[in-house]
């Protein structure tokens, strides 16, 4: 039986994808979980497992096709199973796909794991529908305008008629006025009217923003709008670790190597399983405590950020941990990463600790609980037993959703962290 | 223009139609020596004599079925149900006969009937006679149903019923008989059936009502206003069939928000059939989900203070407003 192989959603906040390349052609056998395209959506380029067996029988989406997420791609079908619409001119007789238009609400979402569904997104429904009232999509619609940017004042988060009509003002102000060096107007949701009235003195160009810059305004707006941070530091001494670090790679074999940011991610993982709630997500049902330890890295590329997950941290060894975080990086800078891995994160690590920066407050990774913000380890004068000693000090910071926990809580969470990296030991296991 | 109660200006619509039509004549419990439960039809007995304003038993499926016959005869009565909730009894000979005559016959017979009763909650008189059933007959086809507010339209309304070829079910809310207004003394005043009411115009937010919610819908303006500078449109529906869905929809597409009051119960009640009719032609137009303020799901308690809480109120109106603007 044919089945249709539709365009992935890969991250909250994807309503299209453009297919980058086929790795499979038309009469190919593929197995479930072989790789079988790369996609490239907003924020990387991605590849494509298949979710069944079967041989290719037709290529709905060209390469370099933007598709809608859920809209088929291909279709997979039995050996000799004739596929409707199949021919000799196969990608050019395809029925003609709908037209991506922006300015329409995303397609229904598909479910992201195990039956949860695709969480924020300014006013997406947990279907990933944008939450707009008749009116305002009319409106919106009639004027050609965006509203997937659009954060509503209605309940729920919906948009109204007032958040569009506002919006186009403020909008045709801003196009209308040349901007001038005032990219946090930009970001902004609902652009304040005196955004426009910028002065016009210092004009200068406009750039545009990528696919990444606007994935990353959004989910960040979408963090601090909507999610309450508290904030935590404290200084790790972390001495022990590194010289228990040294004597690891002393033997270690290059894979296995391991960084600072490898014990961290190490440490947090053991925490995490001893604190469900820093590893779970708020909803308005009530708490999703995740089973499994997925734990982003923040990883700085040339145009952008991402944070993709090394999955079931808690089952790993360091070792493991070491050579999942090099294998990932590479990818990620390349652009090949898969769905899952900047999908399923459920806490995150962000470090510019080897940018000599003392401390990092961050943002949390929506819809995650928390994320921890690590600097630079540095030689300091620390007190210990009455007498000033220099000791290696790294400074982090937990930011977390007081929605899910509680600064005593977040204190625990992260005297956890601090024990287990200070007595290093518990960290081979 | 004379001040009276709505009482009094029914019953000088009937004293105006008896005297205007001799075929006109009025039956019920307790109309004629009693004056009326409500004192309606009081002194019109002395007035009109025995032949046309009539005594009744106690026998409501009896009446109706007088009253059909008598209208299929050529006659145009009017019968007093004394309220609505007595008209269960009566229900076949209204939904059977009345309703379906005239589609039975093909046209040949019409059943000019009026049938008067008092509706509403909201007088401690127990789960049994509290009803608001003004939703149950606008579901016939066949009938027409009229709710007036006040005493210009009950007079006007209640003169129109008389002349219409078909069965009206004049409903009449208990809570508001004693309420004063201006009313012509013209015998020729009409209020049509179908024009619904715009009686206070608003561009946030269109509230319906019909009746005695008519009254709590403006309350509630007022207080939206002083309390929220909130703009409430107000609209009398007057009649529920024919339903003036014109007046309801321009209104909706200016304020892009509905709500809707009666006191009946929200499940099944004539509120969500009003709530769909403005998806289905003003979708498009809505910026929020059309709100009802209804009675709540429970036979009407005794209790006073549990009969209020059962029965809608202006705060439960502004409270189904101001939720729309709200985060």
């Amino acid at each position: 039986m044919a089945i249709e192989i539709a365009m992935p959603q890969m991250g909250a906040d994807m309503t299209e994808g453009t297919v980058v390349k086929w790795l499979k052609q038309v009469g190919d056998t593929v197995t479930r979980g072989e790789i079988i395209a790369e996609i490239e959506t907003d924020k990387a380029t991605v590849e494509l497992e298949a979710f069944e067996s079967g041989v290719l029988k037709r290529l709905v989406a060209a390469e370099g096709d933007t598709v809608p997420v859920g809209d088929p791609i291909a279709i997979l079908g039995e050996a000799d199973e004739v596929v409707p619409g199949d021919g000799p001119s196969r990608v050019a007789a395809t029925p003609p796909r709908r037209v991506v238009d922006r300015t329409a609400e995303p397609v229904a979402a598909t479910p992201m794991r195990d039956g949860v569904t695709a969480s924020a997104g300014p006013s997406l429904t947990p279907g990933g529908r944008i939450r707009i009232s008749p009116v305002a999509r009319r409106i919106a619609n009639e004027a050609k305008f965006d509203v997937s940017r659009l954060t509503g004042s209605g309940p729920d988060g919906r948009i109204l008629r007032r958040d569009v009509e506002e919006a186009i003002r403020a909008g045709v102000a801003a196009v209308a006025a040349p901007v001038a060096a005032q990219p946090a107007a930009e970001l902004r949701p609902l652009p304040p009217p005196r955004a426009s009235v910028a002065a016009p003195a210092a004009a200068g160009p406009v750039e545009a923003l990528s696919r990444m810059r606007q994935a990353i305004a959004r989910r960040m707006t979408l963090s601090k709008q909507t999610q309450p941070h508290y904030y935590l530091t404290l200084d790790i001494d972390m001495t022990a670790a590194m010289a228990f670090r040294e004597q690891i790679n002393a033997t270690a074999n290059e894979e296995q190597r391991v960084s600072v940011n490898d014990l961290i991610v190490k440490a947090c993982a053991l925490a995490l399983a001893r604190h469900p709630k820093f590893n779970a997500e708020f909803t308005e049902a009530g708490l999703k405590l995740h089973d499994q330890v997925n734990i982003d890295i923040g990883i700085a590329l040339d145009d952008g950020l991402i944070a993709p997950a090394i999955l079931n941290c808690a089952e790993k060894t360091l070792g493991h941990i070491a050579a999942d975080a090099k294998d990932l990086i590479a990818r990620a800078k390349t652009g090949h990463l898969r769905a899952n891995e900047y999908s399923e994160g459920t806490f995150t690590i962000t470090n510019l600790g080897a940018y000599g920066v003392e401390s990092l407050i961050g943002i949390i990774n929506p819809p995650q609980a928390a994320i921890l913000g690590v600097g630079s380890v540095m030689p300091q004068a620390v007190v210990r037993d009455g007498q000033i000693v220099a000791r290696q000090v790294m400074k982090v910071a937990l930011s977390a959703d007081h929605r899910v926990t509680d600064g005593a809580e977040g204190a625990r969470f992260i005297k956890e962290i601090q024990g287990l990296l200070e007595n290093p030991a518990s960290l081979a296991l | 223009m004379v001040e009276m109660r709505l009482r009094d200006a029914l019953r000088e619509a009937l004293r105006e139609e008896l005297i205007r039509d001799p075929l006109v004549f009025l039956m019920g419990e307790d109309i004629g020596a009693y004056g009326g439960s409500y004192t309606v039809t009081k002194g019109l007995l002395e007035e009109f004599g025995e032949e046309r304003v009539r005594d009744t038993p106690i026998a409501e499926s009896g009446i109706i079925g007088a009253g059909i016959g008598a209208a299929m005869a050529g006659l145009r009565p009017m019968v007093e149900m004394m309220t609505i909730n007595f008209s269960f009894l009566a229900l076949d000979q209204i939904v059977n006969s009345a309703a379906k005559l005239h589609y039975m016959s093909n046209g040949q017979i019409n059943v000019p009937l009026v049938i008067r009763m008092a509706s509403g909650g909201g007088s401690q008189l127990a789960a049994t006679h509290s009803h608001s059933l003004e939703g149950l007959y606008a579901h016939f086809p066949g009938l027409k149903v009229v709710c007036p507010s006040n005493p210009a339209d009950a007079k006007g309304l209640l003169k129109r019923a008389f002349r219409d070829d078909n069965t009206v079910i004049f409903i009449e809310h208990t809570s508001i008989y004693g309420i004063k207004g201006e009313v012509p003394d013209d015998p020729d005043f009409l209020v049509e059936f179908g024009k619904a009411n715009i009686l206070r115009e608003g561009t946030d937010v269109t509230i319906v009502g019909y009746s005695g919610s008519v009254h709590q819908a403006i309350r509630a303006a007022d207080m939206l206003k002083e309390q929220e500078d909130i703009d409430a449109e107000v609209i009398d529906l007057r009649t529920l069939r024919p339903l003036d869905m014109e007046t309801v929809i321009a209104s909706v597409k200016k304020t892009n928000r509905a709500v809707i009051v009666e006191d009946d119960w929200k499940f099944g009640g004539f509120a969500g059939e009003l709530s769909a009719q403005i998806m289905e032609q003003a979708f498009d137009w809505l910026d929020a989900p059309v709100a009802r303020v209804s009675g709540k799901d429970v036979p009407m308690p005794y209790n006073r203070n549990l009969e209020f809480a059962a029965l809608p109120s202006e705060e439960d109106i502004v409270d189904a407003v101001t939720g729309m603007f709200r985060e």
